[in-house]
């Protein structure tokens, strides 16, 4: 039965009127329209289904809507400021880290999860996530390449502070 | 175009649908039983299908100047191909061929891909076919272009081609400094006759020396798309008014409908229900819904069970049995007698491409016209296929291939963009369908299975005297030895496959790659030779110059390279038996790929890991070498899948690991330190590169299994317990 489910998506409230069993990947896909983020398999086997709950990554596919009730909701379509790409972005366009690119907004998101939470972050820390994470293309090293300058970069601006 | 080119990559015979006057819609799938794959004979598909001439694997090109490059007044350059991009690179490389030609940046040409209303069909996105055939394809259109350009400013200004530059997208007269750019071409009154005219074969092109933005690291056009998840992917597109559907599968192949009530699901709010024959299928306002309705006819359905198949556990008995006209006999058996020999057997499993967006298809009728956003390697292909299940005529049915979530080969049918539009048909509405995973790994087609018998001799000096190998049911890529040897005799013999097979990376070459290559370091071995002297002594003539552009010498010339840089003949030296290095080489689609790599083995938990992994690849002229890194090392990690653990598990019908959690693809820690060599010949035609690198991991990594342990690896993947 749909019923009314309020979240702060992408930093602003929004009420959904859904069926809150439905996984909120489906909700976010079909609902809101907002298909950056991607169906992989639909047992959180791939988190090419990731966005942040309440700053922690998370399968959108094995999810509930019901879950993210009063929650903080952050997709790749909210993870850029002010047009603006957010740093973790901005290292895999810089190595070209994809290939499809169907698992990668997944994977920027979980990676974007663990540095926000904490920007000291080491790359162990940070791949200890992705290795939940599947890409079928195997652009795995270049993946690795851009978290090396994501964990970089954070170290560099953390040492300018 | 030599035929052997064209093998393996004809359309599979797709799910026979049929809505139209008929009314026998999915009998090859359901009632037939079985699905059988063509393509593997030989023939070209347009021999096979006698289908119309759109869709075949070369494609029939552009048809004139104008269907290839559109120029606007306003300046914009839009470029047009038939390819897809799913991944391996072709929207970047098209993009820098026509931006070379023309005088350009990359980043100045608009590059429009596989809209069936748009663009020429280039064939199908498959057999490393963009690279060598329609990169130049483009290039020669933008030339003609440029080359127009020139003439324009000739006649204008009543001078001599030789004293004219185009640079920066403008023609410029040095001395007189006066310029003209493609927007002034694009307003020119003879410039739209100039282009109705077929694109001239003889166009000189730009020597490799002098490319400034082919053989650069051009990324992806639409990457920053991609990191910000803007790019609507096909399982993405969104229709006003859309609809979400499922289709009711059969429990297991062969399996057929013999009574459903869909009254319940009918009687559900925002729920349409689709029955047409055997094929069943609902749509609803979102996916969940639809499922729910499902749910409700699967209920009703009652199936009869299809003919007894084998299950994967029965396989090599099953296809040896099957073999068309029996396994061959080595003809050389009569020399056998008495002399150094050997025999074995090898086999590969079925396997998934899994590509990581599964099939996918949004379908939206208007006025009898049917709309189709689909992931496919083959849009003119999908267009007839809508055409033949709908019985549309061509011009209503127009096909758009948005860049897509991966193939592998697994993609060279229309089987989803069918079923969506069946949906919409019926719903009036625009449906999009996105099969599960557990479709996906169920009801695509698998790269096939194989069997391999290989016998051979070996003479006084331990060189290879005779040489039988006969593939059994995977195909005939790379059957043929790149080695010298004394007599020889390859082939292959299709069988009954008991699966849906069609094309993967490489295709057969993985398999007869495998096999060759594992056999040829127990021939080694039986000579007491190195793996690496034994290959490099097999290779003739021996003597030649590493830089010859012989197939010989290429082979070489990578065994050499990944050998060095691997340190091989001291690592090799080393014995022990939880730690091996094994080496493997080969040529498929004129490019050439050598690999060695370092294993460890826990014998007591029957563990194998792979250390070190370093790989010298050559295709020629490089075209874009960062697209080329990524292509070469996302082959050697779904070869590495392929050599440890993925193998498709069946009985009864039913596919027993469905799931990422059942079958285990790779991931960041399956990754060994990875170095990969890629060899620039510039003075060498450019070879496509998604697959051939993949075709010597599996064999590299047993040939190590074997060093360590002295036990021969048969079979795919490698187990070490």
């Amino acid at each position: 039965m749909d019923a009314p489910v309020v979240i702060t998506l992408n930093g602003k409230s929004q009420k959904v009127v859904a069926d809150p069993d439905r996984p909120l990947l489906e909700v976010l896909r079909e609902d809101l329209h907002l298909t950056g983020t991607k169906f992989g398999c639909g047992e959180g086997a791939c988190r090419a289904c990731t966005v942040l709950i309440n700053g922690q990554p998370t399968p959108s596919c094995i999810t509930p809507l019901s879950a993210v009730d009063g929650q903080t909701v952050l997709t790749i379509e909210g993870l850029g400021r002010d047009g603006k790409l957010h740093p973790v972005q901005e290292a895999f366009l810089a190595e070209g880290a994809f290939q499809c690119g169907y698992c990668t907004a997944g994977m920027i998101m979980g990676v974007a999860g663990i540095m926000n939470a904490n920007p000291g972050a080491s790359e162990a820390e940070v791949m200890a996530e992705l290795q939940t994470h599947i890409c079928r293309c195997g652009s795995y090293v270049k993946y690795r390449a851009a978290v090396r300058r994501v964990v970089g970069l954070t170290q560099i601006e953390q040492r300018r502070a | 175009m030599k035929a052997e080119e064209v093998l393996d990559f004809g359309p599979l015979e797709s799910f026979g649908y049929d809505f139209g006057l008929s009314r026998r819609s999915f009998t090859k799938l359901l009632g037939g039983g079985l699905m059988l794959a063509v393509g593997l004979n030989g023939k070209a598909p347009a021999q096979e299908s006698g289908q119309r001439s759109h869709g075949g694997f070369l494609g029939t090109g552009a048809r004139n100047l104008a269907a290839r490059i559109h120029l606007g007044t306003d300046g914009t350059i839009t470029v047009m191909a038939g390819k897809v991009e799913g991944g391996q690179g072709a929207r970047a490389e098209l993009t820098q061929a026509a931006a070379e030609e023309l005088r350009v940046p990359a980043s100045q040409v608009q590059m429009i891909l596989a809209d069936t209303e748009l663009v020429p069909d280039d064939g199908m996105t498959a057999g490393s076919g963009t690279t060598p055939r329609t990169v130049p394809a483009v290039r020669q259109g933008a030339a003609a272009a440029r080359n127009l350009l020139i003439g324009l400013a000739c006649s204008q200004w009543e001078v001599e081609p030789a004293a004219l530059e185009v640079r920066d997208g403008r023609v410029v007269h040095g001395t007189s400094r006066r310029a003209l750019s493609y927007a002034d071409l694009a307003k020119s009154a003879d410039v739209a006759k100039e282009f109705e005219q077929a694109i001239p074969s003889g166009v000189q092109l730009t020597p490799v020396k002098e490319w400034r933005v082919m053989g650069t690291p051009v990324l992806r056009p639409n990457a920053r798309e991609i990191v910000t998840g803007t790019r609507q992917f096909p399982s993405d597109v969104t229709r006003p008014g859309m609809m979400y559907g499922k289709i009711l599968r059969p429990p297991s192949y062969g399996a057929k409908l013999v009574a459903i009530d869909t009254t319940r699901a009918k009687a559900m709010k925002d729920v349409a229900v689709v029955q047409d024959d055997q094929f069943v299928g609902v749509v609803a306002r979102n996916s969940s819904l639809a499922l729910d309705a499902l749910a409700e006819l699967a209920k009703t359905a009652k199936w009869q069970d299809g003919p007894k198949q084998p299950s994967s556990t029965e396989l090599i008995t099953y296809l040896r049995q099957n073999a068309e006209g029996g396994p061959p006999q080595n003809p050389y058996a009569g020399e056998l007698a008495g002399a150094n020999a050997l025999r074995r057997t090898y086999y590969v499993p079925y396997i998934q491409h899994a590509p990581l967006e599964p099939r996918a298809a949004v379908a939206e009728w208007s006025d009898g016209k049917l709309t189709v956003w689909t992931g496919s390697q083959n849009p003119f292909g999908v267009k007839n296929e809508l055409a033949r299940a709908f019985h549309l005529p061509d011009g209503n049915v127009r096909v758009v291939i948005p860049d897509f979530g991966a193939a592998f080969g697994g993609k060279h049918t229309g089987e989803c963009a069918v079923e969506a539009a069946r949906l919409a048909k019926a719903a009036g509405k625009p449906v999009s369908l996105r099969w599960s995973r557990e479709e996906e790994f169920t009801w695509a087609y698998f790269r096939p299975a194989a069997v391999i018998d290989a016998e051979a001799s070996l003479n006084a000096q331990g060189k290879i005297a005779t040489w039988h190998f006969v593939n059994i049911n995977s195909g005939p890529n790379a059957v043929e030895t790149p080695y010298s040897v004394g007599k020889k005799d390859c082939r292959f013999v299709e069988s009954k496959p008991p699966l849906r097979h069609g094309s993967y990376r490489g295709l057969a070459a993985t398999a007869n790659n495998f096999a060759r290559e594992v056999f040829m370091d127990e021939l080694a071995a039986q000579a007491g030779a190195d793996p690496l002297e034994f290959r490099m002594a097999h290779l003739h003539p021996t003597n030649e110059d590493p830089s010859a552009g012989t197939p010989a010498a290429r082979l070489r010339a990578v065994l050499e390279k990944a050998a060095k840089e691997f340190r091989w003949t001291e690592r090799a030296k080393q014995k022990r038996i939880d730690i091996g290095v094994g080496l493997a080489c080969g040529v498929e689609k004129g490019s050439y790929v050598a690999a060695c790599v370092e294993v460890a083995i826990d014998h007591q938990r029957g563990k194998l890991k792979v250390a070190h992994i370093c790989e010298a690849y050559e295709c020629g002229a490089i075209v874009n070498p960062a697209n080329l890194l990524s292509q070469v090392q996302g082959a050697v990690v779904m070869g590495l899948g392929a050599a440890l653990r993925e193998e498709v598990q069946f009985e009864n019908g039913k596919i027993l690991n469905d799931s990422f959690g059942k079958y285990l693809v790779p991931r960041f820690d399956d990754v060994p330190g990875m170095e990969i060599h890629l060899i620039d010949r510039p003075d060498l035609p450019s070879a496509g590169a998604g697959e051939t690198p993949i075709i010597v991991i599996a064999p590299a990594i047993a040939n190590a299994v074997f060093r360590a342990t002295g036990k021969s690896v048969q079979g795919l993947p490698v187990r070490v317990a």
